[in-house]
């Protein structure tokens, strides 16, 4: 089989053993990669009962079989492992060129165990992996440690994933940063690297990536990326995902001050429109993608000036908006800090939006929160904050660093009616109440409150459905949307392509194209069943049922005030309607466990044993 | 150079504002002109310089190129277009042309050691980069086109901002 690399790297931290390992093409076939690799490796790996700070968890990194080759957008990697967020099944996806990287290198991923008794750093070079001393980058930022390795290794061209000083301090809500702007952004994989001593892996190829027809694909990639100059990605290339403020803000389902409200009186300036005039310095694209979405900011006056950071919709809107932060200096100084210490951009506004209602309501005193002035809209004790949290610093950075969910629980006195996050997780800039199938999708996904998993926010914003409403009619829109995203997670391309290409019949032509394995649309969305089913087997196996897949108290008890949706709030009944529309789609029971039946007609035979119904 | 050569030799202009390191006519290079996905094996490079700078650079065709006579084994020639032919029988890898190169237009084969840079294409008669590149950044024109294009750019920046 062509594409893949055909091994994988096998490290035991402990023991500093490395050993190689035969990809085998049913797994390919079974599995596809990225996603479906990481939810196979998880549940062969991870025990019941694993505490996710232990050695015994597992920390798999994962291409998919396009990676490294011309189709477009194919440069991205999962990084996978049981979340110390969430407990459940853990990951995030990322583009830059580390994936191209480690797949010319020769392998398709590197599955990482055990602790390492002092810091060290993966160093992949071809087919010669090592671990390295990485004592001397103990500290730095993942800016900093990206120019020290690179530095130390004598090779720019190097491509470096690291941690940053919230990793090492155990931060639920650390990512792991590569080429400075790109981002393992949530679920904890960053902290589950700082409780291995594992700072960064780097990694240089030099080798040939083959496909099974170069002719083809070349000629495909070549008609997919004149499409990606079209209408369906315009968006991302004009004014990129900030766009969605102001389309947002008119709906009344852009979240402020805390999911309070649905709109923001400074949304003009915090669009897209008004970045891109004052802000955006610079679009960048990551690693062989047509589109370039990467709106780089720099900050030119005030107390944050030269401040550079990359800002998308998702920071954008809870660094600002969910923080009643208007500036967009400090919002980007905002994301910056999150960037360079290494932290979750969504999960830290989310947190600190929590903080300052709490502050709001009287829960916290000022010496709870170290004497900041923790005030909705305060955008330097915004970034204050942010800092705080990141290393742990003072009372409000040791309470913040738990997540919402932790630290509401710390807190009591009925914080956690308004911790906004589902199953640990904190919320994505999407609306509770006035996107309610988005809602029901973020509740099913396997990693937490996720907009990234079935996108089943578009049919609300889209207006195909009555998004003030739930009905029987939703389980499908959203399974069927988690099937779809499943592969595209496993191949790994963009979802930002997921318009330009025209069916699935399409997507298994580029995987036959660089496979060389014959495989139809149909097959694959099978497959796409198959590794959601697989994934949800690892929740099911860490206690997860039906009471997980509930969105906060805000969501049924607090209408909306906004003129444009005044009173939305979430029908408890038509939700569980909904739900159980879901589940029995999905053929698991209504109580959110896959059947046995289903779990073997996907071939899933071990884990129909294990946590079938 | 002489002005009628100017108004035909061709080099390959990246327009830096629109080149956003994507690495694509890296990827197609390798594609054309190594049958392969490697874009380690281009013959144009990609850089980028953060936070905001990326540009795509190929050989310039210099006026008077100093990896001709930087080679000790005489085993690069000119052509007629400017382009540089390199003989892989009398190249031996030793790497003075790659060090002379100031735009790092040259590199080695990764098996056999032997100096090789872009030819334009000259067998499909364009550069390929150029054709694929998405934001349409690399361009194949003369020295001349490029700088009434620069002039033309400043112009409309000014007209721009109400300037006349």
């Amino acid at each position: 089989m062509k594409g893949y690399a055909g091994k994988y790297l096998k490290v035991d931290l402990c023991s500093r053993g490395l050993s190689t390992e035969t990809l085998t093409e049913g797994m390919a076939k079974d599995y596809i990669g990225g996603l479906g690799f990481g939810a196979r490796t998880l549940l062969d790996t991870v025990p019941r009962g694993t505490d996710p700070f232990s050695p015994q968890n597992v920390l798999a990194w994962w291409t998919g079989p396009v990676s490294g080759t011309i189709l477009p957008t194919g440069s991205k990697f999962g990084v996978f492992a049981l979340s110390p967020l969430t407990g459940v099944f853990g990951f995030g996806i990322c583009s830059g060129g580390f994936a191209n990287e480690l797949k010319s290198a020769g392998w398709d991923g590197v599955v990482l165990t055990g602790k390492s008794d002092k810091p060290t750093y993966l160093f992949v070079d071809d087919g010669a992996p090592e671990l390295r001393d990485a004592s001397r980058y103990w500290g730095m930022t993942t800016w900093q440690t990206e120019d020290a390795i690179k530095e130390d290794l004598g090779d720019s061209a190097i491509r470096v994933a690291a941690m940053g000083p919230a990793g090492e301090r155990l931060v639920r809500l650390a990512n792991i940063t590569t080429d400075k702007n790109r981002q393992v952004g949530r679920s904890g994989m960053g902290a589950v690297m700082g409780s291995k001593n594992l700072k960064a892996v780097a990694v240089r190829g030099t080798g040939d990536v083959e496909v099974g027809n170069l002719d083809e694909l070349m000629k495909f990639s070549a008609e997919l990326n004149e499409r990606c100059q079209g209408p369906k990605t315009e968006k991302y290339r004009v004014y990129g995902t900030p766009a969605n403020i102001l389309v947002h803000n008119r709906l009344g389902c852009l979240p402020s001050y805390n999911f309070q409200k649905g709109s923001f009186e400074r949304a003009e300036d915090v669009s897209g429109e008004q970045m891109s005039k004052t802000h955006v310095k610079k679009i960048l694209a990551c690693t062989n993608c047509p589109v370039g979405c990467d709106h780089v900011n720099e900050v030119k006056d005030g107390p944050y000036a030269g401040t550079v950071a990359s800002v998308d919709y998702e920071s954008l809107g809870q660094l600002g908006p969910l923080c009643g932060v208007g500036d967009l200096n400090a919002i980007t100084k905002a994301v910056e800090v999150c960037d360079e210490l290494g932290v979750d951009t969504i999960s830290g506004g989310v947190i600190v939006a929590w903080a300052m209602e709490c502050v709001q309501r009287g829960l916290l005193t000022k010496d709870d929160v170290d004497g900041i002035d923790l005030r909705f809209g305060n955008g330097d004790a915004l970034v204050e904050a942010i800092r705080r949290m990141s290393l742990k610093e003072g009372k409000l950075g040791n309470l913040l660093a738990e997540g919402v969910k932790r630290a509401s629980e710390r807190v009591g006195k009925g914080s956690d009616k308004f911790a906004i996050h589902c199953k640990g997780m904190e919320w994505a800039a999407y609306s509770l109440r006035s996107l309610q199938t988005s809602t029901l999708g973020f509740c099913t996904s396997i990693r937490g409150a996720d907009y990234l998993r079935s996108g089943s926010y578009q049919v609300d914003v889209a207006g195909k459905v009555d998004r003030l409403r739930l009905d029987a009619s939703r389980g499908k829109i959203v399974y069927e949307g988690e099937n779809q995203y499943a592969i595209i997670d496993s191949l790994i391309i963009c979802k930002f392509t997921r318009g330009v290409y025209s069916s699935m019949n399409e997507l298994a032509k580029a995987y036959t194209l660089v496979t060389g394995l014959e495989i139809s649309g149909q097959e694959l969305v099978k497959a796409g069943e198959r590794i959601y089913n697989a994934a949800k087997c690892f929740n099911v196996r860490f206690g997860s049922t039906r009471k997980d897949d509930y969105p906060p108290p805000r969501a049924f008890d607090e209408p909306m005030t906004d003129d444009v949706v005044k009173g939305a709030k979430i029908d408890r009944r038509q939700y569980d309607e909904a739900l159980d529309s879901y589940y029995d789609g999905r053929g698991w029971t209504r109580d959110g466990i896959p059947t046995k039946a289903k779990l073997l007609e996907l071939g899933l035979t071990k884990e129909a044993e294990e946590v079938g119904a | 150079m002489a002005l009628s050569e100017q108004k035909t030799k061709r080099i390959i202009v990246c327009d830096t504002d629109k080149c956003n390191g994507c690495q694509i006519c890296e990827f197609v290079c390798s594609i054309i002109k190594e049958k392969t996905t490697n874009h380690k094996k281009a013959r144009i490079r990609a850089m980028r310089i953060e936070p905001f700078f990326n540009i795509a650079i190929a050989c310039r065709k210099c006026e008077k190129p100093v990896c001709e006579r930087a080679c000790p084994k005489d085993a690069i020639r000119v052509l007629a277009d400017g382009s540089i032919e390199i003989d892989k029988d009398k190249c031996d890898g030793c790497g003075w042309c790659i060090e002379s190169c100031e735009f790092g237009a040259l590199r080695l084969t990764f098996d056999g050691g032997i100096a090789f840079t872009c030819d334009f294409c000259a067998d499909i008669g364009e550069p390929q980069c150029v054709k694929y590149c998405p934001k349409k950044a690399l361009r194949y024109i003369t020295l001349d086109e490029a700088a009434k294009e620069s002039v033309k750019d400043v112009l409309l920046n000014v007209i721009d901002r109400g300037g006349k």
